[in-house]
């Protein structure tokens, strides 16, 4: 999760994750130098005497700045567009999961375990030892190391479901199904908010995924349905 | 840390062995995010097939497992009361 003065990215729990902070830093390289070089020339421009009246053309240094940065741009395409789609990309998944947006609190179905269906509303910030705007009170539990298939959909307006550290955002349209790929490589608590201006209480309905074993899982599954 | 090469390589997922996928497979009908039309369609051909056949028929179980693990609970209650009333504007 996000914690203060943090400027970085949440620890990375997922393939996505992984492979978008990679992709990020990639970036990053290029416009740092763009960036460093551009300043250069125009505090280099401002400050200097010399000036060439005489140019009106130079067809050399346009070929050279056309084409640098056309291969740049498909130096970053590529991989850009190759992880796009392996985040579309649906592994076999193992059971499914939907989210259902509603105002303003989330509801999951476990269709596979008699259809399980929770309500995750927002905790009241009565003790101190909890994360404020973050938690609720029922959890979205799934086990790690297991994919699954999380479809998410809205009952009113446009939500949007997120875990920043799995790298997955979906948005919850009504009348549509959005299908993601769900899995997460560890066992923790991992924290999302709504992304989508929902209204008034669009803040207050947050997301919080408890990934833990599948052994806890089932038990976890199998109380729930006795 | 990904390395550039590998950016977006599919990683082989080690899962345990005596799991069984138990809900509906990938489709290649409905390859994109947007999986309304498989639940829709899984929906119709689950009553379609328990026209033709009856619910206890090998495909029909298939088709029905398939629409509960797409579609939100909330639009099969819908439909089931649409079917019962009659006003069901599907082609079943």
């Amino acid at each position: 999760m996000s914690t203060w003065n943090m400027i970085t990215f949440q620890d990375s729990n997922s393939l996505y994750s992984d492979n978008l902070i990679s992709f990020h830093d990639f970036i990053m390289l290029f416009i740092i130098m763009i960036i460093s070089l551009t300043l250069f020339f125009i505090v280099d421009l401002m400050l200097n005497k010399f000036m060439n009246l005489l140019l009106l053309k130079n067809h050399m240094i346009e070929i050279i700045w056309t084409l640098i940065p056309m291969f740049i741009l498909m130096m970053i395409c590529y991989p850009s567009l190759k992880i796009l789609y392996f985040i579309d990309e649906m592994f076999n998944p193992y059971f499914s999961i939907k989210a259902i947006g509603h105002q303003w609190y989330w509801s999951y179905e476990y269709p596979e375990f008699n259809n399980y269906e929770i309500n995750c509303y927002m905790n009241n910030y009565m003790n101190k030892n909890q994360f404020r705007l973050l938690e609720t009170d029922n959890r979205l539990i799934i086990p790690f190391k297991i994919s699954l298939r999380l479809l998410v959909s809205s009952v009113d307006v446009i939500h949007s479901w997120t875990i920043q550290s799995l790298g997955i955002k979906v948005d919850a349209v009504p009348g549509r199904i959005n299908q993601l790929n769900l899995f997460s490589i560890r066992p923790g608590l991992f924290f999302g908010q709504c992304s989508e201006i929902c209204g008034i209480n669009h803040s207050f309905m947050p997301i919080m995924l408890e990934s833990t074993s599948y052994f806890n899982f089932i038990n976890w599954m199998n109380n729930n349905n006795n | 840390m990904v390395k550039y090469t590998q950016l977006g390589n599919a990683t082989t997922l080690e899962t345990p062995a005596d799991l069984k996928p138990k809900t509906a497979p990938y489709d290649p009908r409905f390859p994109n995010q947007n999986q309304t039309r498989y639940c829709y369609t899984s929906y119709l051909d689950f009553h379609r097939c328990k026209k033709r056949h009856s619910e206890e028929y090998e495909a029909c179980k298939y088709f029905k497992k398939v629409y509960t693990a797409m579609c939100p609970l909330a639009w099969t209650t819908n439909w089931d009361e649409q079917i019962e009333n009659g006003n069901f504007p599907g082609d079943i």
